[in-house]
């Protein structure tokens, strides 16, 4: 729930910023509903106002969304004896915040359990409040000067949500190698260097566990 | 871009997206994957946010900051004491946003 904050915030300024590219409201509150990924919405809105082409905007999409395949990845064995059906719909509602609120909540299954109840009800608040959000800001538009610090707040909600991720020393290491990874490639285009941020992660993961592995095998 | 441009383009943009979150849930049987590869995934989600965050707290415009006197880096640092103090997920957006703002408008950084 204190997340609902952050994700009003972050819904806002995304809203805003949509009403400020131009692209008229009923297309923005289109986009929204339809998308529902506020940093790809935002990635997109420069390349669309300059009038790049429709395959770079797919592109930078593409490298902003490839974090949710992760998510994916680590929700299928919570979901995996529901039909596809309801999984797909499921994966709609994916989001940053509902999955470092779950994975704090579910560290690891619990046999028995429904998480599918316990996903559903903060992935539908979540859509809720940022549809809610979002579409305030879109139809608001140039009412919210920037300078409120709104956006600092939605930055400020996904940077306690990476603390709550922070659970053993290779994680810390793995969050400063992205931390890095990203500014350093902050300017290869599409938003690459989210891409490469997460590769360089997982690189450094898998060696930090084969190493690990050594070590044990060294020590037998 | 025209309307109707927008139009599909955001229609491909929801495609993109929903297949991306969709990925692992699809198909019926385990996906055969290296083991190494299992591993390092685990480290995907906490990169990914991680890599969201950074740039948009160390950089404007593109560029490193340049000055210690930025409002962010202080709004963020109290955020991550509060967080480390507490362990509240409100009282760290509520703490972080008030540091920046007190200094942004207080000291004008």
């Amino acid at each position: 729930m204190p997340m609902a904050i952050g994700i009003a915030a972050w819904g806002l300024v995304a809203g805003v910023a949509m009403a400020k590219s131009g692209m008229g409201i009923a297309l923005a509150i289109f986009m929204s509903l339809l998308v529902y990924a506020g940093s790809a919405q935002i990635a997109a809105l420069p390349l669309i106002a300059s009038g790049a082409p429709m395959w770079v905007v797919w592109a930078t999409t593409l490298c902003v969304s490839l974090r949710f395949m992760a998510f994916s990845f680590h929700y299928r064995p919570y979901f995996a004896h529901l039909p596809r059906g309801q999984r797909v719909a499921l994966s709609f509602l994916m989001g940053d915040t509902n999955f470092a609120l779950f994975m704090r909540r579910f560290p690891r299954l619990e046999p028995g359990y429904r998480h599918e109840d316990y996903f559903l009800g903060s992935a539908v608040v979540t859509f809720g409040v940022w549809q809610l959000s979002i579409i305030t800001g879109i139809v608001a538009g140039h009412g919210i000067p920037a300078s409120w610090g709104l956006g600092f707040a939605g930055v400020m909600a996904l940077l306690a949500l990476t603390c709550t991720q922070l659970r053993t020393p290779s994680t810390w290491v793995a969050a400063v190698v992205a931390a890095c990874a990203a500014v350093a490639a902050y300017a290869l285009p599409m938003k690459l260097n989210i891409v490469v941020a997460i590769a360089a992660a997982v690189a450094f993961g898998a060696l930090a566990d084969h190493a690990r592995a050594a070590r044990t095998r060294a020590g037998r | 871009m025209s309307p109707l441009e927008i139009f599909l383009t955001a229609l491909g943009m929801g495609a993109i997206t929903l297949f991306c979150r969709a990925f692992f849930m699809l198909p019926e049987q385990e996906l055969p994957m290296p083991n190494w590869l299992r591993e390092g995934l685990r480290y995907a989600p906490i990169a990914a946010l991680s890599a969201v965050v950074a740039p948009e707290l160390f950089m404007t415009q593109g560029h490193l900051i340049e000055s210690w006197r930025d409002a962010r880096i202080y709004g963020a640092a109290a955020g991550l004491a509060f967080y480390a103090w507490k362990h509240s997920l409100f009282g760290t957006i509520v703490c972080g946003t008030g540091v920046m703002l007190a200094l942004r408008f207080g000291l004008g950084w």
